[in-house]
């Protein structure tokens, strides 16, 4: 540019004077396409950007990684098979976060599969107490046969279904295993309405059908038991 | 002049003509003859003394020119029937100001990990001298400050003070809004006691039923699927220094839009006559004797 808009405002044209041939800026060479200043500008600007990105995409990414992290798969046993029975619940705590103590802990319902359900025989139903509605702690209620959550009222059927109340699927279960004859609770995961397994949502998210598309699966959790 | 030389040099006064020494200037002629009887080193001193804040003030301004910028922002102008109810938004600042002050202090003895959070509340509340007064001042001062947030937000909103030219000062202010429940989301996990754990429990999965983004926002508040050590210490780097930075940074941007625009006149207040001379009823061409009689 040999010429800008101050210029032609002040100089010739507002004289009405022919405008004069101006002096080629320093490092000027004939079929130039970048001026000196824009090439430098550039350079600055792109420098700047590289060094500022150097900066915050470390930071950014040292805040979001838990979000792809999993850790290690955890089993505990919970008691000899002996313990538990096909047509009510016996209460289990046992760790699922280590390293902040008590606040770590969960509580599961654990029974023996049931023939009258129609399960598969010989295996363990361990039943969350994590309200699908938005985590409270729920209670099963051995006179009702239900699950029954204290702070929004929602009811759960023998099996963990939602019966009522504002519950948006049914309550999470963990898998279990037989080892060294004791029963362990392991990892664990969420069900559909019907009760298949799929990978752990958190309380308040749908699951099945569209659903596991609008509440994806994360990476934090594990896979669900195939069944 | 020991004084003077107590005194750093840009202070100093500058010598009046006449008063020197006779380095500058000549004496007068009359001082040669008889010379005035010179003030005692106690009056100098009480003078001194007395100009010390106003040269102090002075050597300040001079170098940042903020007499101007203070004047400009102290003595503006407001508009007639200003009352009680625009000085919510200094009582939000107010609040701000306590959150911030008994925060800092609560700092000195908050120890931010799992294990040892609820008792560190406790010995506060407890042991430490006045602690408990402060906590209080903390904790209730964050509904206070929520409670006037709303309040100025419905003052502008039914004042119509969110109008051109003022929209983006609107703006500004629902993001603090936006970081002040953020703040009060974090502190509440802070004590991490069955309240302050199940309260944030909740709190994160209501986050989490955001579609498509809900759950990987929930893994990012709590570092992880569960809510853990970690998320203690985040919530408490969330709490204590990410959001009150920003936090003071759009208050500094709000008030200098509301010192820049100016605030509006209640919407009781009808907009005044602009002040033009009256229409002189027309004197009858006749009346005063100069003209012919009227025609009509």
């Amino acid at each position: 540019m040999l010429s800008d808009g101050a210029d032609k405002q002040n100089g010739a044209e507002a004289t009405g004077r022919p405008e004069r041939p101006r002096p080629r800026p320093p490092g000027y060479f004939e079929g130039e396409s970048i001026t000196r200043r824009r090439a430098f500008e550039g350079a600055v600007h792109g420098l700047g950007g590289l060094a500022a990105a150097g900066i915050v995409l470390p930071a950014v990414g040292f805040a979001v990684a838990p979000i792809f992290h999993r850790g290690k798969e955890r089993w505990e046993a919970v008691g000899p098979p002996g313990d538990f029975v096909e047509d009510t619940y016996r209460q289990v705590v046992f760790t699922e976060t280590e390293g902040i103590g008590d606040a770590g802990k969960t509580t599961a319902y654990v029974r023996r599969s049931s023939k009258q359900l129609d399960e598969e025989p010989g295996k363990f139903v361990a039943v969350s107490n994590r309200c699908a509605h938005l985590g409270c702690p729920v209670r099963f209620v051995e006179a009702a046969g239900n699950f029954i959550c204290p702070c929004h009222g929602g009811v759960y059927d023998f099996q963990g279904k939602r019966i009522g109340g504002p519950p948006v699927r049914p309550l999470d279960q963990f898998q279990t295993r037989v080892r060294n004859g004791q029963v362990e609770v392991g990892p664990r995961f969420s069900v559909t309405s019907q009760l298949e397994p799929v990978r752990a949502r958190d309380p308040g998210e749908f699951t099945g059908g569209i659903w596991e598309y609008l509440y994806p699966p994360r990476p934090s959790t594990f896979p669900p038991p195939s069944s | 002049m020991k004084l003077d030389s107590l005194i750093p040099a840009p202070l100093r006064k500058p010598a009046k003509p006449g008063q020197g020494n006779g380095a500058r200037g000549a004496a007068p002629a009359d001082l040669k003859t008889a010379p005035p009887e010179r003030p005692s080193d106690a009056k100098k001193l009480a003078d001194r003394a007395a100009e010390a804040p106003i040269d102090v003030l002075a050597w300040v301004d001079q170098r940042t020119a903020a007499s101007g910028f203070l004047t400009g922002m102290l003595f503006r102008k407001v508009p007639k029937g200003t009352n009680w109810f625009y000085t919510l938004g200094s009582a939000t600042l107010f609040a701000f100001i306590v959150q911030a002050t008994t925060g800092v202090f609560l700092a000195m003895f908050y120890t931010p990990s799992t294990t040892q959070a609820y008792h560190s509340i406790s010995h506060i509340n407890n042991e430490v001298f006045l602690g408990q007064f402060v906590h209080g001042m903390h904790k209730w001062g964050s509904s206070l400050m929520v409670i006037l947030i709303f309040l100025h937000m419905g003052r502008t909103f039914f004042f119509g003070a969110y109008k051109y030219p003022r929209e983006l000062n609107w703006v500004i202010g629902v993001v603090l809004l936006i970081l002040t429940m953020t703040m009060a989301f974090t502190g509440y996990l802070l004590p991490f006691d069955q309240r302050s754990f199940w309260a944030s429990v909740v709190g994160i999965n209501i986050n989490g039923t955001g579609p498509v983004i809900g759950p990987y926002l929930s893994d990012f508040l709590r570092a992880g699927p569960e809510l853990g050590a970690t998320t203690l210490s985040r919530f408490y780097a969330i709490h204590m220094l990410l959001v009150p930075g920003a936090i003071i940074a759009l208050i500094g941007a709000h008030m200098y839009l509301v010192v820049k625009l100016g605030t509006t006149a209640p919407p009781w207040l009808k907009a005044e006559k602009p002040k033009v001379a009256a229409p002189v009823a027309r004197l009858d061409a006749g009346a005063n004797g100069n003209g012919a009689a009227p025609s009509s």
